[in-house]
């Protein structure tokens, strides 16, 4: 059997990698991927959090599905707000998007 | 080592080299299908923890919905960033470092806990954790309210996704 610990540093590696990618990457698209990445490592935790504790208790796969739920309304706006900038500024480049209004 | 735990490290590693090339890659629709590669290892740890619903939802929610909106946005917003110009920016060393540094202070932090090494009880024979989840998401004592403002939040986030990015064809106004 799996201990837990492998679980929970798995999700933790697969955090900071997308961290990384958040962090560092200039194309904003490439941001949300890592933030995708993140939430990831988050819903592992969740479902581990759930297997290893009581079963019969449904709320680490409950949140799970709300976490679902958050990063497809995030990627959506994310992605929308993306496609408005470069059709409006023709760039995709984190750095260059620092107006309020053009 | 049993054959779960073989299973688990081939699944992890695979999902991790997979994140990496998603973060470094130059080329971003390959970066995208790394993406689906990763998500699709995350869907078996699903499965390798006895959470079958949650993993038909991570193919079906992420991979059919979610990474195939990221292909779409990538290829839209293509033009300009393709193959020249640095993918990273300058201070690229620093995020590297801090993400190095969050990996150690929660493997540090993780280490000091007790629970760390708790392996799991037999899983349940006859326990039907599809139906507990359904009358979990929908019973009044359970989460019917955090269900019910997710999908209220859902919806607005849809709506003002298509008010954000629509394209009127006779001239944008709002230029």
């Amino acid at each position: 059997m799996v201990p837990l610990s492998w679980y929970l540093v798995f999700a933790a590696a697969l955090f900071s990698i997308g961290m990384f990618g958040v962090l560092s990457r200039r194309n904003a698209v490439a941001i949300l991927l890592g933030i995708e990445l993140m939430l990831n490592a988050v819903n592992i935790n969740l479902a581990a959090f759930w297997r290893y504790g009581d079963v019969r208790l449904m709320t680490g796969q409950v949140f799970a599905i709300i976490v679902f739920a958050v990063a497809a309304a995030e990627v959506a706006v994310g992605l929308a707000l993306v496609i408005s900038v470069y059709r409006n500024r023709h760039t995709v480049v984190a750095d260059e998007i620092d107006m309020l209004k053009w | 080592m049993t054959g779960e735990q073989i299973v688990f490290l081939v699944v992890a590693f695979f999902t991790l080299a997979a994140g990496f090339m998603v973060v470094t890659t130059r080329n971003l629709v390959h970066a995208a299908l790394w993406l689906v590669a990763a998500l699709f290892g995350v869907a078996v740890t699903y499965v390798t923890l006895h959470a079958n619903f949650l993993a038909v939802v991570q193919v079906v929610v992420y991979i059919g919905a979610i990474a195939i909106l990221f292909i779409f946005a990538v290829m839209l917003t293509r033009r300009d960033m393709r193959d020249q110009g640095p993918q990273m920016n300058k201070n690229w060393w620093l995020g590297a470092l801090l993400a190095v540094l969050t990996f150690g202070g929660l493997y540090f932090l993780l280490q000091g806990w007790e629970g760390m090494t708790k392996t799991a009880t037999s899983y349940p024979v006859s326990f039907d954790a599809i139906s507990e989840l359904g009358s979990a998401l929908v019973s009044p004592v359970g989460y019917v309210l955090p269900f019910e403002v997710a999908s209220v939040l859902l919806v607005a986030a849809l709506v003002g996704a298509v008010y954000v990015a629509f394209n009127p064809r006779n001239g944008d106004t709002r230029k």
